[in-house]
């Protein structure tokens, strides 16, 4: 029987120090059986807790960083088989309204691909080792970090 | 024993390295090199628990005991996405 899971790419690496294409993302996930594909943008904003913000440094451990996300892609596709999912992040300098990430979930129908999309997301921020440091016209910080 | 310390983001700010190469006796825990770091730098004096603990790539409680050719990481609250 054909396997949606042989679909799902896992020997790429999550991490990229260029611009992000989404719509490579989408053709990497969707197969003809899928009827859903959610995409999910991470943009860099212009403002922070008030602050205004003009362009974002993203700093990872790499290594570590590709194991997490591996992870969580594993852990995905044991709870939701029927989704292939694919995330890329950007590392490095980013200005405002460009993606530091996008994820993509394909699915036969849309409520998993939904489901799946928020949970990576959700997930990402917890575990995997990458840091922002913004910067603005009042100068620069880590997020995250109290002084 | 030897291990490989790394230093990302503002870690790598503070200590002003990416990465050091430190000779402790074995059996030292992580917990003890972050006591160390807090001794040396002052804007982590504050912080009597390390943030997250990365041995070799992996999350660990910085209460584990290291062994030789260890890569120690502090992982300071992560800001991906």
């Amino acid at each position: 029987m054909f396997s949606v899971l042989s679909v799902v790419i896992n020997s790429m690496s999550y991490l990229t120090d260029a611009p992000i294409d989404s719509q490579e993302l989408v053709k990497r996930v969707m197969r003809p059986s899928d009827g859903a594909c959610v995409v999910f943008e991470g943009v860099v904003r212009d403002h922070h807790e008030g602050k205004k913000v003009e362009s974002i440094f993203y700093d990872a451990y790499r290594p570590m960083a590709e194991k997490e996300i591996q992870r969580i892609i594993d852990d995905i596709n044991i709870r939701f088989p029927q989704v292939a999912a694919a995330v890329v992040h950007r590392l490095g300098k980013l200005k405002v309204g460009e993606a530091s990430i996008v994820i993509a979930c394909a699915s036969p129908h849309r409520g998993e691909a939904f489901e799946v999309c928020r949970a990576i997301i959700d997930r990402f921020k917890q575990t995997v080792p990458i840091w922002k440091k913004e910067r603005g016209p009042d100068g620069e910080e880590w997020v995250g970090w109290q002084k | 024993m030897r291990v490989r310390l790394l230093y990302f983001a503002v870690l790598r700010d503070i200590t002003g390295k990416s990465e050091e190469v430190i000779e402790l006796p074995e059996g030292t825990r992580a917990a003890e090199i972050w006591n160390r770091l807090r001794g040396k730098h002052d804007q982590l004096a504050g912080y009597e628990r390390p943030p997250m603990t990365a041995i070799n790539e992996t999350y660990v409680s910085p209460d584990q005991p290291l062994r030789d050719g260890d890569e120690v990481a502090f992982i300071p609250p992560v800001a991906g996405g």
